[in-house]
């Protein structure tokens, strides 16, 4: 699967880190959203999913692969 | 039914359910309008899905001096005149000053504090113990909890905290003259002055500082405006946590099976699943989320026209069974992480984070600790707070 994330929408919650801590980060300057890796595994899928559905400001996309 | 006044009453023995009228509306008119304390008419959103998208919509804004804003009632209409924080303001100011602070609010910076905030509750729970019993859990260790977390966050010196304590405590609660709650607003605006002040000359690991030393120092920020943000931390996060430990504990109580999961469980992702059900399931800020359209705008079929205020109903979107199933029980395996009740968009709680863990850290350890723990009255004799800005109880006397 293929994960994209939009910095200047990202909002800084967080929340993308407690569902799927292995995909995305928080810059330590500004908490703003870092990917750590833009094809994670499918096991990793089900965490993703989550992530982009709870992100407050729909900052992460996962686009058909 | 343009004519029922909002917040609507719940029904009597049902103090943890949303009120029958929104249930209904949800149902048959998922985007209408109700009366506020004022005599305006703005709209109700109560879908799950359409309070997301109104929520995360840049064309309502959260502007106060709009006309058509739908404020909750006089004294928080007089306190938005006094003092804009981040929570009034629209894109880009509120981008700027909220990405001021989020660096304060990670993930990681948080559970830095998780073990300070233990000790907290522990010294709390412990202070509990040796005093009497039975006793008013929400003076004895709900108000204290978040008190306490927003000093050290703050850097609010150990000397100061029954000063802050105090006036955040007539600041926070249902203070019915206006004028009394701007004049403990103007107290603790002073003394965050003076703080600044303090944390320029020596500061520390705390908000306070590092905006006094970044922002204040640099001549970016004044004295005042560090203040505002101070204060913004204090109001938004005390007396929401309060009233998520204390009636949440009554909720817990009242669904023993429930309770006794989290605390014989000894499982800690339990017990923040548990946290986010509570949330969703309480959903206490049943003032709710108030804006107004900037523009014509659709949502759930109905046309909403620029100027009109608009209130998303986050307490019975999360009681939407399109997003939760059976949305009425207390189930604290349920996955409910996509819960509104932290708001949605770009005006989601700054703090939210700090909430969960101070929840995992008062539910995981507050009926560990006192296994006994129970109701000193019946539950239908509780006192709720259906006129305040966050549905809780007045007292939850307690033994154990």
């Amino acid at each position: 699967m293929k994960v994209i994330v939009d910095q200047d929408a990202c909002i800084g919650s967080g929340q993308c880190v407690l569902s799927s801590p292995q995909v995305f980060d928080q810059r330590d300057t500004d908490g703003i959203v870092v990917l750590l890796q833009d094809s994670p595994e499918p096991g990793l899928r089900e965490a993703v999913h989550e992530a982009a559905r709870i992100c407050p400001g729909l900052a992460i996309t996962l686009p058909p692969s | 039914m343009t004519d029922a006044l909002f917040p609507m009453p719940r029904a009597a023995g049902c103090p943890f359910d949303p009120s029958p009228e929104l249930r209904r509306r949800i149902e048959e008119e998922p985007v209408s309008q109700a009366r506020l304390w004022d005599g305006s008419t703005p709209w109700l959103v109560t879908r799950y899905a359409d309070v997301r998208a109104l929520l995360a919509d840049p064309r309502v804004s959260v502007d106060v001096a709009q006309p058509g804003f739908p404020h909750t009632n006089a004294v928080s209409k007089a306190r938005d005149a006094y003092m804009k924080t981040l929570m009034q303001m629209d894109a880009p100011e509120h981008v700027a000053q909220r990405r001021l602070l989020i660096s304060d609010f990670t993930i990681k910076r948080m559970e830095a504090l998780r073990p300070r905030i233990q000790r907290i509750v522990d010294d709390l729970i412990d202070e509990m113990l040796a005093g009497p019993n039975p006793v008013d859990l929400v003076e004895a260790f709900a108000l204290p909890v978040p008190s306490l977390v927003i000093c050290e966050l703050l850097g609010v010196p150990y000397t100061d905290r029954a000063f802050f304590h105090r006036v955040a405590r007539t600041l926070v609660m249902d203070e019915p003259d206006p004028e009394q709650a701007i004049a403990a607003s103007e107290e603790l605006n002073a003394y965050l002055e003076e703080l600044v002040d303090r944390r320029n000359a020596e500061p520390g690991d705390d908000v306070i500082s590092r905006l006094a030393v970044e922002q204040y120092r640099t001549g970016v920020m004044t004295r005042r405006e560090i203040a505002t943000i101070g204060q913004l931390l204090l109001v938004a996060g005390h007396d929401t946590t309060a009233t998520m430990i204390s009636l949440g504990t009554a909720a817990l109580l009242a669904h023993p099976d429930q309770l006794r999961q989290i605390r014989d469980g000894g499982d800690p992702a339990l017990v923040a699943n548990a946290a986010e059900e509570l949330l969703r399931y309480l959903s206490i800020t049943h003032t709710e989320a108030r804006r107004v359209a900037r523009a014509d705008i659709e949502i759930g079929g109905r046309l909403i026209r620029e100027g009109e205020g608009v209130i998303g109903v986050k307490s019975i979107a999360n009681r939407d069974p399109s997003a939760f199933p059976e949305p009425d029980t207390l189930d604290v395996r349920r996955k409910a992480r996509h819960h509104v009740a932290f708001g949605f968009g770009a005006h989601q709680c700054l703090g939210q984070s700090l909430t969960r863990v101070e929840l995992q850290v008062v539910y995981g350890t507050l009926y560990r600790r006192i296994p006994t723990l129970a109701l000193a009255v019946p539950l239908d004799e509780l006192t709720f707070k259906p006129d305040a800005i966050f549905y809780g109880v007045r007292e939850l006397p307690v033994t154990w």
